[in-house]
């Protein structure tokens, strides 16, 4: 009895094993987006450190760690660094459109 | 059942070969859908060890004593719930618990990444299947979970009953959850070198992992401390044992990474650094894990000489060798992009920080290994004891804890005097005023040691405190919310941030209560009789009365005779508390013929501990009522007299239930008998100061992690404040 | 000075820094340690009056509690057999202390008897992890 079920027992276990490992085979292969790529990924990412950074800058203004001519020295340098990732994205969609579906 | 165990285990080795190699040959040529079999891989490997997992637990639930590993460390006589943790208490169930984690993180981290950093996965996922793999390997190859032995015994070598408490069921599992968990940093740093891309996406992802293995494990670590606190017979916490010194470096070393990762996210500095950060914490949490099984130490968790040292040397050797090839031949990609502005900054505090971590790491390192430093530098094995320990991580631990107070208050890239007076005043007010009151109304200034640790505790709650209440008020003042609302919508606006406030709090707490409790403990063993009282600090300690009972347990699942005292504590003639500290005796197995009642309670003993916590002290009592050993030599208690004369009434031709009933009412007579006329009893004594500070510490510690790594709030929300603040960049660049 | 110098500069102060103290640290190790033994290499050096730390296993049916509160007992080699060493212990003993179990114990040698620093006693954790026999 109990050697009928860990037989049942590894066959399903053999048997999700290669369903699982064949499908991506076995499904169409999906059109790329560029907005998954990696590198618009990192993109991204980036952006949003950068945000995270203006944010906590003026945290830091707000909080009296910074004097008022630092804080918009460092806020104005920050934003500038902002724009300059934005246009990067910019640039990559540019380069890279979506394929109209 | 078992013979479906270990083709389950091989069938794990073959996913997980399978798995690096589609991995690979997709990740070569490009082809996505073999990366993705071979990410399922991991799933897949998850799927199959929980199987395996599942048929090991329920032998051991029903007792299938066929299989070697549960006739070695469970029995009839061990409760349910016990005997489902016995698995990992042996060497082959230890390792399946620590594959199988470690197939449940890399599957959610494959989980978590699916969209992600797509040239890193397929390598990442290769390092960590080829973990499965080696782990695997051990257990299909050298120490099966399944190996059987026929016809079974009828009975099993038991649990030892100071396994039997609820610490045994949560430390490992929490311990090895955070060792497994430093895999995943480690295969995506890996990953990231090897195609070269070490960028914002990747910082993003391996922070969070990082800040969660840094999290199980420091739980695991306080767990470990406060079950040798609570349940073992000294009454220390912190012992600097190899195991307890393995599971500490791989966590301070995380707690550099998670610093000076913040400063590559800036600064796009600390590169190198960063990345041999992640790679040397995850080598030490392995070397930690096969410290516990070597045999290589002289430790509490070494033992007998273990087949599996070399495999494990192996790994570590090719885990070092590996990093340290990744890190050198890809250094062109971890240049730094800036470099440091100003040493008076937070940068310069984090990188300091970092300093005096690795260097703690260090001393504790070769403190551990020095027995085998040692023997190959002179010959002989040498070790150094706790003294030399708490020599160097003494006062590093005290700069740490007064940096965590200097980073909270200090400005990225440049601070400058005139702030750093407006920041810097009340912290440093508060620490001269916790001085003050050292020398005056805290008795501590016997203590250097304590009175700067106090001050810089002190400096740290100041600069803290600081912080939250003006991020309040400048909230406040920018949003309408309500008080309370405004300092919640604070903290979740900056989880990060204000997590890490509340982890230098909790860590500021803990060192409070280990400076307090190591340097002002008062201990005392010796033997009382009954009435007699004794000074233990500034408290008195009496000897009221004996306690003593039996257990009729034909099960045996628990202690049958328990002996104790009753303890009354007085302070300066005021009544403080009652301490009933007791030893539980254990039967042995089998019960020895002709020697009935000994066999009753000559196995293992227990301490249970009389303990009594406050805010201000614990008190703290251990008894050894009875000899060393049962049966006793030398000097014979009245009670051991008693056991022997016990033995020589019972018949030896009697049938062994009438035997054994006859020799539970001889037993509960000397017990009886033991309650009125008492003998001196040995017994341990403490009083120790602010001991519960530790704990509570390390739950403030807890609390500041699920901070810092909840995540951030809906990203609806945040993606259209993101378009707004693109719109003013784009706006002000243009200005 | 130019930024690249400066950088240049910390890091070798820092370096050096790190190796001074390094080298203190190593240095002292190496006298404040002490020599970690078993039984028979106890047996065979016979160093006197040093502090020693002593590995063992509770040899059967030589525990004896004296009266004082004491306990005697002896140590043999992890394999068995060989030397023995009878330890005067005084302290603490771990609930855990079992005739055939592994402990460690520092303290000195005084005549044929090691004399052990009191409560300096440490016994393993019963989790079984060595390997099972029939695979060795």
């Amino acid at each position: 009895m109990t050697a009928l079920l860990a037989a049942l027992l590894i066959g399903a276990l053999v048997a999700f094993v290669l369903w699982a490992l064949s499908g991506p085979f076995r499904a169409r292969a999906a059109a790329a987006r560029p907005g998954d790529s990696d590198a618009r990924r990192a993109l991204e990412s980036a952006k949003e450190s950068k945000y995270a950074e203006i944010r906590d800058n003026e945290t830091d203004y707000r909080t009296g760690k910074l004097s008022d001519v630092d804080y918009r020295e460092l806020d104005r340098q920050l934003r500038a660094e902002a724009v300059e990732i934005l246009r990067a994205i910019d640039e990559f969609d540019a380069a890279n459109p979506a394929p109209s579906d | 059942m078992a013979f479906a165990g270990r083709l389950a285990l091989v069938l794990a080795l073959v996913v997980c070969v399978y798995g690096i190699a589609a991995a690979l040959y997709g990740a070569r040529r490009g082809r996505r859908d073999w990366v993705d079999s071979g990410r399922r891989s991991i799933y897949c490997l998850a799927a199959i060890l929980t199987v395996a997992m599942a048929i090991l637990e329920v032998a051991f639930i029903r007792n299938d004593f066929s299989y070697n590993t549960v006739a070695n460390t469970s029995s009839t006589t061990t409760p349910l719930l016990y005997r489902a943790a016995a698995m990992w208490s042996s060497q082959e169930g230890s390792l399946l618990l620590w594959v199988w984690l470690l197939s449940i993180w890399a599957s959610v981290a494959t989980v978590i990444t699916r969209n992600r950093l797509r040239d890193i996965v397929p390598y990442a996922s290769s390092v960590l299947l080829g973990f499965g793999a080696f782990f695997t390997t051990l257990l299909v190859f050298f120490d099966s979970p399944f190996a059987q032995t026929h016809p079974a015994p009828v009975q099993g070598a038991g649990l030892d009953p100071l396994l039997r408490n609820p610490s045994m069921l949560i430390h490992p599992p929490m311990l090895y959850s955070g060792y497994t968990f430093f895999t995943i940093p480690f295969a995506f740093a890996v990953g990231a070198l090897v195609v070269r891309r070490v960028d914002a996406d990747w910082i993003r992802v391996t922070r969070r992992f990082a800040l969660a293995s840094w999290l199980f494990l420091g739980i695991g670590i306080l767990l470990g401390a406060r079950w040798s606190y609570y349940e073992l017979g000294w009454g220390g916490y912190w012992g600097w044992d190899p195991v307890e010194n393995a599971a500490l470096m791989p966590w301070l070393i995380s707690t550099a990474f998670l610093h000076s990762v913040m400063i590559q996210e800036k600064r796009g500095m600390l590169k190198i650094w960063n990345a041999s950060l992640v790679l040397g914490a995850s080598t030490l949490a392995i070397v930690g894990t096969f410290l516990v099984r070597s045999g290589v130490l002289n430790s509490i968790h070494a033992f007998g000489a273990s087949t599996l040292g070399i495999p494990f040397v192996a790994l570590i050797a090719a885990m070092t060798g590996g990093s340290i090839y990744l890190v050198v031949s890809r250094r062109d990609v971890l240049r730094s992009e800036h470099t440091l502005d100003s040493l008076f900054s937070r940068e310069a505090a984090f990188l300091l920080n970092n300093v005096v971590l690795v260097g703690l790491c260090f001393v504790i390192f070769w403190g551990t290994f020095f027995p085998l430093i040692s023997k190959a530098v002179t010959g002989t094995s040498a070790a150094v004891g706790p003294p030399w320990f708490d020599r160097y991580t003494v006062p590093l631990a005290l700069i740490l804890v007064l940096l965590s107070g200097v980073g909270p208050a200090i400005a990225w890239r440049r601070a400058t005097l005139a702030n750093a007076r407006r920041n810097f005043l009340l912290p440093l007010g508060a620490a001269a005023a916790m001085a003050v009151a050292a020398y005056t109304v805290v008795p501590i200034s016997s203590s250097i040691g304590v009175v700067l640790l106090f001050c810089a505790a002190a400096f740290v709650f100041a600069s803290v405190g600081q912080e939250f209440w003006r991020g309040w008020r400048a909230r406040r003042a920018t949003s309408r919310d309500s008080p309370p609302l405004a300092f919640l919508s604070m903290v979740r606006r900056n989880r990060r941030r204000y997590g890490g406030y509340i982890v230098h709090l909790g860590i500021a707490v803990l060192f409070i209560g280990v400076a307090a409790s190591a340097t002002f403990q008062h201990e005392q063993t010796l033997s009382l009789q009954v009435g007699q009282s004794t000074k233990v600090g500034a408290y008195t300690m009496k000897y009221v009365r004996a306690t003593g009972s039996v257990v009729t347990d034909p099960n045996h699942t628990g202690a049958t005779m328990t002996l104790g005292a009753v303890l009354r504590v007085t302070r300066g003639g005021h009544y403080v508390g009652t301490l009933r500290p007791s030893a539980g005796y254990f039967p042995s197995s089998p019960i020895v013929p002709g020697l009935v009642v000994a066999s009753l309670i000559s196995g293992d003993a227990v301490d249970q501990i009389g303990l009594q916590s406050s805010w201000r002290r614990d008190l703290w009592a251990a008894i050894k009522p009875l000899g060393t050993t049962l049966p006793a030599n030398g000097t014979q208690l009245p009670e051991e007299q008693l056991i022997s004369k016990a033995d020589a009434l019972i018949p030896a031709n009697e049938p062994g239930a009438d035997q054994l009933s006859l020799a539970y009412y001889l037993l509960r007579a000397i017990v009886t008998h033991y309650r009125n006329f008492p003998p001196p009893a040995s017994f341990t004594l403490i009083a120790s100061p602010l001991v519960m500070w530790i704990w509570i510490g390390g739950l403030i510690v807890l609390l500041g992690g699920l901070t810092a790594i909840w995540p951030a709030p809906s990203a609806l929300r945040s993606r259209v404040r993101a378009r707004y603040l693109a719109r003013v960049a784009q706006e002000l660049g243009r200005a | 000075m130019t930024p690249p110098r400066k950088r240049q500069v910390r890091l070798v102060v820092s370096l050096t820094l790190a190796v001074l103290l390094a080298s203190g640290l190593i240095y002292t190790s190496f006298s404040a340690a002490d020599p970690a033994l078993t039984p028979s290499q106890l047996v065979r050096q016979a160093k006197q009056g040093t502090d020693i730390q002593l590995t063992g296993t509770v040899v059967k049916h030589s525990v004896h509690d004296l009266a004082s509160g004491a306990v005697d007992f002896a140590l043999a080699d992890r394999a068995g057999g060989g030397p023995t060493v009878e330890v005067e212990y005084s302290g603490s003993v771990p609930p855990t202390f079992e005739v055939g179990r592994e402990l460690i114990v520092t303290g000195e040698l005084r005549g044929r008897t090691f004399v052990a620093t009191p409560s300096s006693m440490v016994t393993k954790c019963p989790s079984k992890y060595a390997a099972a026999p029939s695979s060795t």
